[in-house]
């Protein structure tokens, strides 16, 4: 049994369509992936969240920013 | 070329080939920049000339001996069927044989034997990034044409080649090179580590390791690019780019002519397209998020991630794909720390983490979403499995990766020709060449403002 349903290349191409494996789950493959991307921006919006306050905690004086701006 | 369809066909091919080379170039520029980038200032013009001088050195072994081994190893020698050295289908490849030069019944030898020979440059090249600032330039240069016009060629006549005894027996499939160029550089890199150690200062006292970060981000991020940009010559060099079904001995039947991977089992250009660009975009979105958004670990994960779906690519669904590269790009960060913590390796550019440990794990996940398809064409052989391609990702990595380049580490190691002196490393390569630089300058400004009335 192959996750293809192809057993063998003995085939005439004409007769062949999709080959990728486990045709027929397209659409868990889809929510799966949507799934994906959907997360990936929770995280990052968390992530950047958490950097933007990391940031502003440091440097309260503003001399390193003053700096920093001097250096631009 | 028997008539007019064939010349067709054959001029197609030749061009085809000859525009994937050109792509591929690409990729050594990246890797240069990208080492040059990664590498402190003192060391920068001895960093960039230990990688220039892959592309000749390698270049005239691969003609003298490499590319004949490609045609004589398949059968191991002595590993299928007791079948040695297979010297006649490897005539054609040797220096001296009339094709290996310019003549009008055969266009295809050149191009293709610089489309394995750009493959070449490109396993000795990810070996170069990881050794940079403390390897004899001497050392790194034979370790090159080991893996360049050896080992890798070797690892491709094996599993990489329509009748490779790995495709026979074990069902090994690696379309676009996982394992047969990147588990092995990988391994191999990891080898040389191994005995090399790491550069002087990138441990603390206790154990630790400091970053020694790249001293030029930007030059990182576009030499990144540029390997990006060459991995497409890559994709599609691994490809036949149309052949009939007479010319896979009959196999498929009908009359549909078809792109093939290099084991002629039918692909499509549509396919890699697809996937080359999903499984990146998972490596980039997964590793941005693991590393925080660090820039060099975000675009080394994107290459993690094309080159851990990069063996079933050909067969995968684009979100199969996106999701392999995904997991790639996670387990080549998780693994580069790990191993550094754990094993004190300084692998300066994650080089043995993006191509080794990601193509490994890419060859692993292959064996189970192709399970049970064909791997040729062909009658007689091993179907896709696990069990083969876990086997296939040992050889890869470690019996033609890691061991021979640990033995000529050791080797080279013991004749004092390995690592560079202390002192030397310490006041930089270029230490004698940017004194000179500096010399020179000091006495142009002494004579013009001399010459200042």
């Amino acid at each position: 049994m192959s996750t293809n349903g192809m057993e063998s290349w003995a085939v005439d191409l004409k007769d062949v369509g999709a080959v990728y494996p486990f045709s027929g789950s397209e659409g868990l493959l889809y929510i799966a992936g949507l799934a994906f991307w959907i997360i990936w921006h929770v995280v990052q919006l968390r992530q950047e969240a958490a950097e933007v306050h990391h940031e502003m905690d440091m440097d309260a004086s503003g001399d390193k920013a003053r700096a920093a701006i001097d250096r631009y | 070329m028997g008539n007019n369809l064939d010349a067709l066909t054959t001029v197609f091919t030749e061009f085809y080939y000859w525009v994937t080379v050109v792509f591929m170039f690409l990729i050594h520029v990246g890797f240069c920049l990208y080492e040059v980038a990664a590498s402190r200032r003192r060391n920068h013009l001895h960093t960039l000339m230990k990688n220039t001088m892959v592309i000749p050195l390698v270049t005239v072994t691969f003609f003298f001996f490499g590319w004949w081994i490609y045609f004589a190893f398949p059968n191991g020698p002595w590993i299928f069927e007791g079948k040695g050295i297979d010297f006649a289908a490897a005539e054609g490849a040797r220096p001296w044989d009339d094709n290996m030069g310019t003549n009008l019944s055969d266009r295809i030898n050149g191009v293709f034997w610089a489309a394995f020979l750009l493959f070449s440059w490109t396993a000795a090249s990810i070996v170069s990034g990881a050794v940079i600032e403390r390897i004899r330039s001497g050392a790194f240069w034979l370790l090159a044409v080991l893996i360049g016009s050896g080992t890798w060629i070797i690892d491709a006549a094996w599993g990489w080649h329509w009748d490779g005894w790995m495709v026979k027996l074990l069902g090994y499939h690696d379309a676009y090179a996982s394992g047969v160029i990147h588990a092995i550089a990988g391994g191999f890199a990891l080898g040389v580590l191994v005995v090399l150690g790491p550069r002087l200062g990138k441990f603390r006292p206790d154990g630790t390791a400091r970053d020694i970060p790249p001293h030029n981000t930007w030059l990182v991020t576009l030499g990144l690019f540029l390997i990006y940009t060459g991995f497409w010559g890559f994709y599609a060099a691994c490809n036949v780019p149309i052949i009939s079904p007479e010319g896979i001995g009959g196999q498929i039947t009908g009359e549909t002519w078809t792109a093939t991977n290099i084991y002629l089992a039918p692909t499509t250009l549509s396919a890699i397209t697809f996937n080359f660009l999903m499984s990146l975009s998972g490596g980039l979105m997964v590793a941005f998020m693991v590393s925080k958004g660090d820039p060099f670990w975000t675009y080394s994960g994107g290459l993690a991630g094309v080159i851990c779906a990069s063996a079933g690519n050909d067969l995968y669904h684009p979100i199969q794909s996106m999701l392999i590269g995904g997991v790639g790009a996670w387990f080549a960060y998780k693994a580069h720390f790990w191993v550094e913590r754990k094993f004190k390796i300084d692998d300066a550019v994650g080089a043995v983490a993006v191509h080794g440990y990601a193509g490994f794990l890419g060859l692993i996940i292959c064996g189970f979403m192709l399970w049970g398809q064909p791997s040729s064409p062909y009658e007689g052989y091993a179907t896709i499995n696990p069990l083969g391609m876990f086997i296939g990702a040992i050889i890869m990595f470690g019996v033609l990766g890691f061991v021979p380049a640990f033995i000529a580490s050791k080797i080279l190691d013991g004749f004092g020709m390995l690592r560079i002196p202390r002192k030397v490393e310490l006041e930089g390569l270029d230490f004698e060449e940017e004194e000179a630089y500096r010399d020179a300058l000091d006495e142009v400004r002494e004579a013009e403002k001399a010459m200042v009335a």
